[in-house]
């Protein structure tokens, strides 16, 4: 319980930290500063690839991000600005990539993982469900009430 | 169901993962495919580094075939392959053109007469803004340009004599033969 408090109160000031070297940037607009933070939430920082534009303090990261605020204060729209950058860095630079068919693999295969998956389960299923019968067979009813008759002799005999 | 294919389903799937995780693995997430490959280096309008006073623009730079080299004195790669650059400039094979990243003028200068100067242009992107327009994510990196100002090919990280007798001088050669 401990360890959990002390990793939220960790947590938090991680936010704060972040928010705080964020803090330079304004807009009037409170649309526009949600664009803002959303477009560098989204954007690779090319030199630590896993992390965003938003959480990095590289250098290129806080070129980046400068531009993108002059560009969001120059009045271009978030999809200008994503071309923008796509133009320049490619894809790579977007942490969800484009659907297109190089990326069909990516966005469809868990589906078809998942769809392969969910047919072989069912088949499983089926056959465990054909073999358990309930009705007995005229030979294996007699076999039981034999059996049945024996221990129940054997019991009478016992008493 | 067949028996043996039953139970090769799993070694399958083993193998199909084997397979991605060889690839994947194996691949270097510093090599990002280059967008500007087959386009036109950007606009710009830089001072030179060696006076601030002296203009280059991407026009200057048509009319021949060159590499175009992002460098900087901070960057401790570029120091690893600079002596590659000196050779290939003093061999005469390609010329060089320098892109200053981000550096300082003094610095740089200083840079280049301790370690020799394999540029027959360089270019001084104090705030970077080319540097972003050419997709630069880090230093260094070398652009094979042609005469019509087309970008053809990228190298991130030092240029080594290897990457450019294997990849760049027959690519240099083709460029010529078609007399760009």
């Amino acid at each position: 319980m401990r360890l959990f408090l002390f990793s939220f109160i960790y947590l938090l000031g991680l936010t704060t930290l972040q928010a705080a070297t964020l803090a330079e940037y304004s807009f009037e607009d409170p649309a526009q500063d949600e664009d803002f933070r959303e477009i560098i939430e989204e954007m690779r920082c090319l030199v630590c690839q896993n992390e965003s534009l938003a959480g990095s303090n590289a250098e290129l990261a806080i070129d980046l991000r400068n531009e993108i605020y002059d560009m969001m204060k120059g009045g271009q729209s978030k999809g200008e600005i994503i071309d923008f950058m796509v133009a320049r860095y490619g894809d790579f630079v977007l942490y969800s990539p484009p659907v297109k068919p190089s990326t069909y693999p990516i966005w469809f295969g868990p589906l078809i993982v998942f769809l392969i998956g969910g047919v072989v389960l069912f088949r499983i299923i089926r056959r465990k469900n054909q073999s358990r019968e309930t009705e007995l067979s005229e030979a294996e009813q007699q076999r039981l009430d034999k059996l049945l008759n024996q221990s129940n002799e054997q019991r009478d005999t016992n008493q | 169901m067949n028996r043996y294919l039953r139970y090769s389903v799993p070694l399958i799937v083993f193998g199909i993962i084997a397979a991605f995780l060889y690839k994947g693995l194996s691949m270097n997430p510093r090599e990002i495919p280059s967008p500007l490959i087959g386009k036109s280096i950007p606009e710009f309008s830089l001072p030179s580094v060696e006076s601030a006073q002296t203009m280059i623009n991407d026009q200057n730079l048509k009319g021949k075939i060159y590499l175009l080299n992002v460098w900087a004195t901070w960057c401790v790669s570029c120091r690893a392959e600079h002596d590659t650059l000196v050779h290939l400039a003093r061999s005469g094979k390609v010329e060089i053109v320098g892109l200053n990243w981000k550096d300082e003028r003094v610095k740089a200068q200083a840079w280049l007469q301790q370690l020799g100067d394999p540029y027959t242009v360089n270019i001084f992107d104090k705030k970077g803004r080319t540097a972003i327009d050419l997709g630069v994510y880090g230093a260094p990196e070398t652009f094979l340009v042609d005469g019509d100002g087309i970008i053809h090919y990228k190298h991130a990280g030092p240029l080594t004599l290897g990457v450019f007798n294997e990849t760049l001088l027959p690519m240099i050669n083709d460029l010529k033969a078609k007399g760009s």
